[in-house]
């Protein structure tokens, strides 16, 4: 016990959860005694919730001690304003050093939580705000549960790497059954970490009643009293033989699976495992299995690399490296997207919902203009008929959307992005029109993805004003934008559009002007590894499949399905010329956008997918073929080389950028750390380039 | 077109001493809870049907300020349907709040709504961004005394040289006597909402009793209290109503309305008064408030069966009770003690006098009328006259 007080080394100071005592009398609420309320309060504000580390266990178990000294008849627990608690305190968990230490972290978790499943009275979690992980466990290991209708609650573990494993694994599916476990567990935790409304949570019956926050604590207090007083009984069912066990964890796995491109990773499946266990384990067995598991899971890389993927998100949503200093931005209240296709119509879509100033979109000829418009209108027609939009929120925005194949409307915006076709001539033609109609602070942006941006700025009088704002498909959806600087671009232009990027909620990445940036130059690198295989005589499922077992959401092919063979081929002749001949064309994909073949998976009447004849018709045969091991070791090896060539060339300032890139922009998972972690754990950092991209004990083991 | 108004219920929180119970509870927190409370207690009533909510602070700023009316109807999660406002007449808010309701109920416009008021003294101490005009003293409108509700308590004792300390000592004795009886009796109780207050060293706590009464009180320890207002003065901590926060609320009803919903009734107003004094003797005011409301319903005192009279000081009591020649330790005064005993958040006490009246109308059917009367600074006092709903003649 004594050595898991001590932090481990490197580690931050807990902030501490102290867990207060007090008495309430329950004769206002019709029944004799007392009851001893615990808060939970590490005396920050709701934007630091209480969390569990070593001291705050210590004081938890210390506070149930003193409750039980005061022989009352009842112990509840409940958090400060809005918060419950948000689960361990994971600051400590990447710098454990030892498997011990790991174990006895589970094992003082469950020592001081279990106490309120098995002293002598009934115990209650008042379920006050966010309840997170250990900070819902902590409820479950309680008698009864009550929630506020507005908390959010939910067991992120398996989204992070983890298993909920200071009981929650355990006792989860033993109070609510597998079938709803599994959801909570496993389904809503590889939903990009879905929590749990009020609602959702009475009905998966994670808690016993659900109060307005208004008097949340009075009326839990009642419900309490009135459980105790018999007026009220919950009843609960025992799962043993359900005959869902099976259906239920085989609905986890498949989830697992898709999740992470049919890769098999720790944490989903060792939850499933603790999940399983749970039908008929003890308290004692099951809790020991979690312990085992945790500390399996915390002394391994994957681990080390989510907990950094994780940290580095958040890291990088508040700030953004190189920006500069936000008083410089101008205020934009009008904004023009030239081109009115998807992407312009997307990009429209984002502006009008998070900046709610006029947007006005243009485009060759009436009709196109129009379609654009009205795909902004309908989009925003479908929020409301989804609910996620007011009625009048929709009109507001619907009447700032506008279109028109005048330019002259984008006299007086303040951030002109254009969306045309990825030609450098036109843009450059385009930026000088432009000019002639904007003002000179008007900012110029453009979401090329592969071209150059200084290129574009060529005879411009301002070229200080123009910038490179590089969305990702589907442009709502995906977290990133590439802000791209050109040798000229200035501090009040990248400000603006840092300040637009904050607005439209987008994390962001600063990166030099350079050749598809970062996230298309890495993937398109990448991908052409594994179609040249293929071109050279690989067998394209073999090919497709080599890099299966590391978790990319995606295949290689069934993603250029989704992008489409002619814009991932326009990308690579681009990048082809602009970065040189390792950014292969592939005689392959230049007959598959000839013949106009779309995709090389398609759905069959079944529902399910198969190989497209049409497009293994067009497979150019090599007669060098690689093994699946070579090609997954050839794709990495040129991810290594680039990034290195990108980190020297300055495109971005660190590893750590290039990460925060592939986590959000290619949506690559976070137990590959983004990807330089995972480079550098397989050894392939120092084969390929002579040195680690991160140092020893950076999301990794030490 | 006078329609009949009647209290169909009245609750109030727990109150606190400032600064210490509700140190880290908001004062629209305190009123948005008795609110709930009174309407959890009334399940027959539909909080859509509630015509207008209408909320007394004395300080109408910060958590005291928005509109507390219409912003606690919102808290409480009232309809937005629901209207609202705040009213003032410093200690009389509640009452006033109630009088305003009556009137709007009486004249048809309304059928059912909420009357409270709330005080957060630690939040909100008494005189908090007060600019008084300067032509009050320059222009001897008022005299300095007039502005320190202590000092008005010692003009009384100068005014009526029979009110002795030594009386108004007793009289605080008594109120902590009666107040720990009906305590033990558990009549307070009853009507009090438990309230969660949440402290940032202790954390969360539920209030279910009144935090300032003093059942240990003597005599002896009361006479040996100074006197802050002045030097040999009379005026003690122990013989005032202390600095506390608290909120009350009652719902108000057409008797129609009360009859059609089956609701029960705890008193009819007869009818009010307000009235204004010399502001020095502000304590003084409900003895012509009084007068003027028996006049109005052609009662006389010896009418009046039961009295909730708020004590801000026990001179200011003994002052009324002398001029109306009834007895300091009169049973049918504050029977279950008062603001002396239990605190006195300014604004929100005239509700608290209604239902102690109400619980007293239920225990004694004999009497027919009842008053609550309290004097309010700046010289007025405010007097409602009630009708037991349990009077049985001949008893």
């Amino acid at each position: 016990m004594a050595d898991i007080m001590t932090l481990p080394e490197g580690a931050p100071e807990e902030i501490i959860t102290r867990s207060l005592v007090r008495e309430v009398d329950l004769g206002a609420f019709g029944h004799k005694g007392s009851l001893v309320l615990i808060t939970l309060d590490n005396g920050e504000d709701h934007n630091r919730p209480n969390t569990f580390g070593a001291q705050s266990l210590a004081s938890l178990d210390a506070a149930i001690t003193d409750a039980l000294s005061r022989h009352p008849v009842a112990i509840a627990i409940t958090g400060k304003p809005f918060i419950f608690a948000a689960g361990a305190d994971l600051s400590a968990l990447g710098f454990l050093t030892s498997r011990e230490q790991a174990l006895a972290i589970g094992k003082f978790g469950h020592d001081v939580f279990r106490r309120l499943g098995e002293i002598s009275v009934p115990t209650f979690a008042f379920i006050n705000g966010l309840a997170l992980g250990g900070g819902l466990e902590v409820g479950l290991h309680c008698t009864y549960r009550t929630l506020a209708s507005t908390a959010f609650t939910g067991l992120p573990e398996v989204f992070l790497g983890l298993v909920p494993g200071w009981g929650g694994a355990t006792l989860l599916p033993k109070l609510i059954g597998p079938e709803r476990a599994v959801q909570v567990i496993m389904l809503n935790a590889l939903n990009n970490n879905t929590m749990m409304k009020a609602k959702d949570a009475l009905t998966l019956g994670v808690t016993d009643a659900v109060f307005e926050p208004a008097d949340f604590l009075e009326r839990s207090i009642a419900f309490a009293a009135a459980i105790l007083s018999g007026r009220k009984k919950i009843e609960r069912i025992d799962y043993t033989n359900d005959p869902n066990w099976e259906k239920a964890l085989s609905t986890g796995k498949a989830a697992a699976l898709k999740k992470y491109g049919g890769a098999q990773l720790d944490a989903p499946t060792r939850a499933l495992a603790l999940i399983a266990d749970a039908r008929t384990a003890t308290r004692t067995s099951g809790f020991d299995a979690e312990e085992a598991t945790l500390a399996d899971l915390v002394m391994n890389d994957s681990l080390r690399a989510s907990l950094y993927s994780f940290n580095l998100i958040q890291k990088k949503r508040k700030k953004v490296e190189g920006a500069p200093k936000s008083s410089l931005a101008r205020k934009v209240s009008k904004v023009g997207v030239v081109g009115a296709g998807l992407m312009a119509s997307q990009l429209a879509l984002v502006m009008v919902r998070n900046l709610k100033c006029p947007v006005v979109m243009t485009d060759l000829d009436q009709a196109r203009v129009d379609k654009g418009v009205a795909w902004v209108h309908e989009e925003l027609a479908k929020l409301v008929e989804k609910k996620r939009m007011t009625p009048e929120g929709a009109h507001r925005l619907t009447d700032l959307v506008t279109g028109s194949i005048d330019q002259a409307v984008f006299a007086n915006a303040d951030f002109v992005i254009e969306a045309i076709f990825e030609e450098l001539s036109l843009k450059q033609t385009l930026f000088t029109h432009l000019e002639k109609i904007v003002s000179p602070e008007c900012v110029l942006a453009t979401n090329t993805s592969s071209l150059s941006v200084e290129a574009m700025t060529q005879g411009l009088q301002h070229p200080e004003r123009v910038i490179g704002f590089h969305f990702f498909n589907p442009v709502a959806v995906m977290p990133l934008l590439e802000i791209a600087r050109t040798s000229t671009t200035d501090d009040v232009t990248t400000a603006t559009a840092v300040s637009v990027g904050k607005d439209l909620k987008k994390t962001m990445v600063i990166t030099k002007d350079a050749p598809g940036f970062v996230v298309n130059r890495l993937f398109m690198r990448f991908m052409g590894e594994i179609i040249d295989a293929m071109d050279e005589g690989t067998a394209p499922d073999v090919a497709d499949n080599a890099m299966r077992s590391i978790g990319f959401p995606m295949s290689p092919f069934e993603l250029l399905g989704l992008v489409g063979p002619g814009v991932a081929l326009h990308v690579a002749e681009t990048l082809h010329d602009n970065l040189g001949p390792r950014y292969r064309i592939s005689p392959t994909m230049q007959r598959l956008v000839k013949e106009g073949v779309k995709a090389f998976y398609i759905k069959g009447d079944d529902g399910k997918y198969f190989a497209n004849p049409a497009a293994l018709a067009l497979v150019e045969k090599g007669t060098n073929s690689s093994s699946s091991e070579q090609v997954r070791l050839r794709a990495l090896t040129a991810l290594a080389q680039e990034a290195r060539m990108m980190l020297e060339e300055g495109v971005v300032s660190t590893p750590a950028e290039i990460d925060t890139c592939m986590l959000l922009g290619a949506g690559w998972p976070m137990v590959l750390g983004g990807i330089l972690p995972y480079l550098d754990r397989e050894g392939i950092s120092e084969a390929v380039t002579g040195k680690r991209f991160h140092p020893k004990g950076v999301a990794c083991l030490p | 077109m006078s329609r009949s108004v009647v209290v169909v219920d009245a609750v109030r929180t727990p109150f606190g001493k400032a600064g210490s119970l509700y140190a880290g509870t908001r004062a629209d927190d305190l009123m948005v809870r008795a609110v709930r409370g009174l309407l959890e207690r009334n399940p027959q009533i539909n909080p859509a049907d509630i015509d207008d909510v209408s909320i007394a602070a004395a300080t109408q700023t910060g958590d005291q300020g928005m509109n507390l009316g219409r912003s606690v109807a919102l808290l409480a999660g009232i309809p937005n349907t629901v209207p609202g406002y705040s009213i003032d007449r410093w200690c009389a808010g509640a009452l006033t709040a109630v009088t305003t309701i009556a009137g709007s109920i009486a004249m048809g416009a309304y059928d059912l709504a909420i009357a409270g008021g709330v005080e957060h003294m630690g939040n909100h101490p008494i005189g908090e961004g007060l600019d008084p005009n300067p032509r009050y003293l320059a222009e001897r409108i008022v005299e300095q005394d007039a502005l320190a509700m202590g000092a008005t308590a010692e003009r009384l004792h100068d005014r009526f040289p029979t009110l002795t300390k030594e009386r108004a000592d007793r009289y605080a004795f008594n109120s902590q006597m009666k107040t720990a009886k009906a305590y033990a009796e558990g009549k307070i109780q009853r009507d009090l909402i438990p309230t969660a207050a949440r402290s940032a060293e202790l954390g969360w706590g539920i209030a279910t009793v009144d935090e300032p009464p003093r059942p240990a009180t003597t005599l002896e320890g009361l006479a040996g209290l100074k006197t802050p207002f002045r030097p040999a003065g009379r005026v003690t901590a122990g013989n005032s109503s202390g600095l506390n926060d608290g909120a009350t609320a009652a719902l108000l009803a057409s008797q129609e309305r009360a009859q059609q919903l089956d609701l029960p009734i705890k008193a009819r107003l007869v009818t009010f008064a307000f009235a204004g004094v010399e502001p020095e003797i502000m304590g003084y005011g409900p003895v012509p408030a009084t007068i003027k409301a028996l006049s109005k319903a052609a009662l006389k005192i010896s009418d009046i069966g039961l009295f909730e009279i708020n004590e801000a000081f026990a001179v200011q009591v003994l002052a009324f009770l002398e001029h109306f020649s009834i007895a300091d330790d009169a049973a049918n005064v504050n029977p279950f003690g008062g603001a002396i005993a239990v605190g006195h958040p300014l604004a929100s006490s005239g509700v608290r006098l209604i239902l102690n009246l109400g619980r007293s109308f239920e225990e004694h059917p004999e009497v027919r009328y009842g008053i609550t009367t309290m004097c309010i600074g700046l010289g007025m006092g405010g007097t409602a006259i009630w009708e037991n709903p349990h009077y049985k003649a001949g008893k």
